[in-house]
């Protein structure tokens, strides 16, 4: 039996993967991909307590968190490419315009 | 009978007016250089105040029929803070009723005269915004119900003063007029102020006839402290000593604004204000007092000094603030009564004696100093008839109408007993006899002294627009003394639901107030013939005072106007400029100053310290709010 604790362990692991996914890689698809990890980490929270309370409503918030994560990947590939088509790079330490 | 939300119409025709005429005059500026239409910006702002009176009239018979003589209108509410409330309302009450008619009448009178001298001038159509905006001020100023409004008509008529009295801005002079009269009527205006604010401290009600009901709630010294700071406001507006030094520089604005602050608006405001919250006055007696004393010690100054005064204009400045004395006087003793009668016929006689003025110099080219005039009788006749009969009503020669409310105001004085009130009342009489006269002599008689052809060949008598409100004032000066006549006084009937009743202290015989009246008429008749006999049969007199060791002091103090003006540049003036150069200009520069600019130096060493946290790299950022998200954390989980 998998207890409550492992799936929590697990979401915590794959959150600080994405985290630290977002802080040192340099390439955008791969910091993409880091949130999108967080995010589902997230997911595994919400459902995991779902379960653990008997109570939809964190599931129902998963669904939510799904849409608007697809929205957000919508959006996000289609500024990465705009981006590519302009810099022709995907190295995000080349984009430092807003420089103080 | 006319509904009584109308009541707005009064005020807001001039308002609307104003607005019109004020944006039309913005097409022409120095750019543009855009051609005003005159006959268009004339006939809004004539037909504005004249449709005003109109309506004042219908107001007027329908409060005639009313039992209560009171018509009230609550617009809307106004301010509403915790136990404040101001309602935006008018009131029109007997005296209101006189006030609104009085202004609108003789406030038409002055925009039509306005026409034909105004013509041609760069600012016309901003002179009649402003204008406009005056008779706006001054309505809702006796129309306000409760203090804070009346304040609004209070503080407009002293900005429209300003505006007016500066209106020729380009010359410095007159410029600094406008400011002297805004800053010294700023000064009373603060004494009002505080009067107001007291009045609400202690009875928690601005509203003039609650405040009537509730005056009994306040003990003596409040109330003699209230009215003493609302007469301060008094003796800016309505130019009594010590604060009288602004009116005769108001002359610095074009003629009939002076006729127009002198006679209608402006000035009358503060003997309005006494005499609607004549209750509150009557309370105490030491202001009352003290209204009296600097009522008659300003009528008597005043007198001297426009007995020597060279310029037609000043001399008619000075007599008004000497005739507003009366009125002080008049209201001071108690007979409010006698003082608003002296303040309707005053209006009518003032504005005909500037106009008249106007029109003189329209005619000799803007010369205003009279002793280069003289003999204009025969070139125009219809000014000098009806300033003859301005001079004869302003001196008390009966039947016009200056001779029934002065000698009201002086029987009044006599019967309160203070015989010498009575007799320095009577001399300044005397002597307001004789500077009207001595103007009218000089101008009108005798031979022209200007030598300058160009002037004297231009010499006419004024148009039509200018003549007509002259004759109309005449004739209004003529008649309306009737109205109070003693004994059967259709005015005092008519104001009697508002004035407090007073106890009738003395009686005399009606022989001796008959006697009086004869005496004061002859006093008036001295004054004539004494200004006849000095200025245009022996007509030297100027150089024999001058000559004469023993009176040359005196003439130069009356010629000097008391040097007052000099006090207060010795006294005030100039220790506050030099306190401004040199003391508080360190504390500025040094002090205030280097806080401001040192607080926008903090700043930009700041900018400066943490600019370089923006380095643009997203993952500097988001390694910042991983931080700031620990901090959060950690924070909630200890």
């Amino acid at each position: 039996m998998i207890s409550t604790q492992d799936y929590l362990i697990v979401s915590a692991i794959l959150f600080f993967i994405g985290v630290l996914g977002v802080l040192t890689r340099k390439n955008l698809f791969i910091i993409f991909m880091s949130i999108e990890l967080m995010l589902n980490s997230v997911n595994l929270t919400f459902v995991t307590f779902s379960r653990f309370f008997e109570d939809l409503t964190g599931q129902a918030i998963v669904f939510l968190v799904i849409a608007v994560a697809a929205a957000e990947a919508a959006i996000g590939l289609s500024i990465v490419i705009l981006i590519f088509k302009n810099k022709e790079s995907l190295n995000i330490d080349d984009f430092n315009i807003m420089k103080g | 009978m006319i509904d009584s939300k109308f009541l707005l119409l009064i005020p807001l025709l001039p308002l609307i007016g104003s607005i019109i005429s004020g944006l039309y005059s913005l097409l022409n500026s120095e750019k543009t250089n855009y051609k005003i239409n005159e006959n268009l910006v004339s006939f809004i702002s004539c037909a504005t105040p004249i449709i005003s009176f109109l309506i004042s009239l219908m107001f007027f018979l329908s409060l005639n029929n009313l039992e209560e003589k009171l018509i009230t209108y609550n617009f809307y509410n106004w301010i509403s803070s915790g136990y404040l409330n101001v309602d935006f309302e008018l009131m029109l009450d007997p005296l209101s009723s006189m006030m609104t008619i009085v202004i609108t009448f003789i406030g038409s009178l002055i925009h039509i005269y306005s026409i034909s001298y105004m013509h041609n001038d760069r600012g016309f159509a901003r002179y009649f915004s402003y204008l406009n905006l005056f008779t706006f001020s001054m309505l809702i100023l006796v129309l306000a119900k409760n203090l804070p409004l009346m304040f609004l008509g209070w503080e407009g008529v002293g900005l429209c003063s300003y505006l007016l009295i500066g209106f020729w801005f380009q010359d410095k002079e007159k410029a600094i007029a406008g400011n002297k009269a805004f800053i010294t009527n700023r000064i009373g205006d603060l004494g009002f102020l505080i009067g107001i604010f007291l009045i609400f401290w202690q009875i928690g009600t601005l509203d003039f006839i609650d405040i009537n009901q509730k005056v009994s709630e306040m003990n003596l010294e409040i109330i003699t402290l209230i009215t003493l700071l609302l007469f301060v406001g008094a003796m800016g507006k309505s130019a009594q000593i010590p604060l009288h030094v602004w009116l005769p520089d108001a002359m610095a604005g074009p003629t009939p604004v002076s006729a127009l602050i002198h006679a209608a608006t402006m000035v009358t405001a503060g003997i309005y204000m006494i005499v609607r919250l004549n209750v509150l006055y009557s309370l105490s007696p030491f202001t009352l007092s003290i209204v009296a004393s600097i009522g008659l010690f300003t009528a008597f100054f005043a007198a001297t000094v426009a007995i020597t005064q060279d310029d037609i204009k000043k001399v008619l400045a000075y007599s008004t603030v000497s005739q507003l004395g009366y009125m002080f006087l008049g209201v001071g003793i108690g007979a409010y009564t006698a003082g608003t009668f002296h303040l309707f016929t005053h209006a009518f006689f003032k504005a005909l004696l500037f106009l008249g003025s106007g029109s003189v110099i329209h005619a000799m080219s803007n010369e205003q100093n009279i002793w280069k005039m003289g003999g204009l009788f025969s070139k125009m006749k219809i000014t000098a008839i009806t300033f003859c009969i301005g001079t004869l009503a302003i001196s008390g020669i009966p039947p016009f109408a200056g001779f029934f409310s002065k000698d009201e105001i002086l029987w009044k004085v006599f019967e309160s007993g203070n015989i010498l009130f009575y007799i320095i009342a009577l001399f300044t009489s005397f002597l307001t006899a004789f500077y009207m006269s001595r103007l009218f002599f000089v101008v009108f008689f005798g031979n022209l002294r200007i030598k300058d052809e160009n002037i004297i060949s231009h010499i006419h008598e004024s148009p039509i627009f200018m003549i007509i409100p002259l004759i109309i004032l005449a004739v209004f000066s003529t008649i309306v003394g009737f109205l109070g006549i003693p004994h059967s006084s259709l005015f005092e009937s008519w104001l009697s639901p508002i004035i407090v009743k007073q106890n009738e202290i003395q009686h005399y015989q009606n022989s001796m107030e008959i006697v009086l009246m004869f005496i004061s008429v002859l006093i008036a008749i001295l004054g004539i013939s004494s200004a006849y006999y000095f200025y245009v049969v022996k007509n030297n007199i100027v150089e024999n005072l001058y000559n004469n060791p023993k009176l040359k002091p005196i003439y130069k103090m009356s010629y000097n106007k008391w040097y007052f003006d000099e006090v207060y540049r010795d006294i005030i003036i100039k220790p506050l400029y030099f306190i401004s150069n040199n003391i508080l200009f360190v504390i500025d520069k040094y002090l205030i100053d280097g806080f401001v600019n040192g607080i926008s130096k903090l700043y930009s060493a700041m900018s400066y310290a943490f600019r370089d946290i923006q380095s643009g790299i997203v993952r500097h950022y988001a390694y910042f709010m991983i931080f700031g998200m620990f901090i959060i954390f950690l924070i909630s989980i200890f």
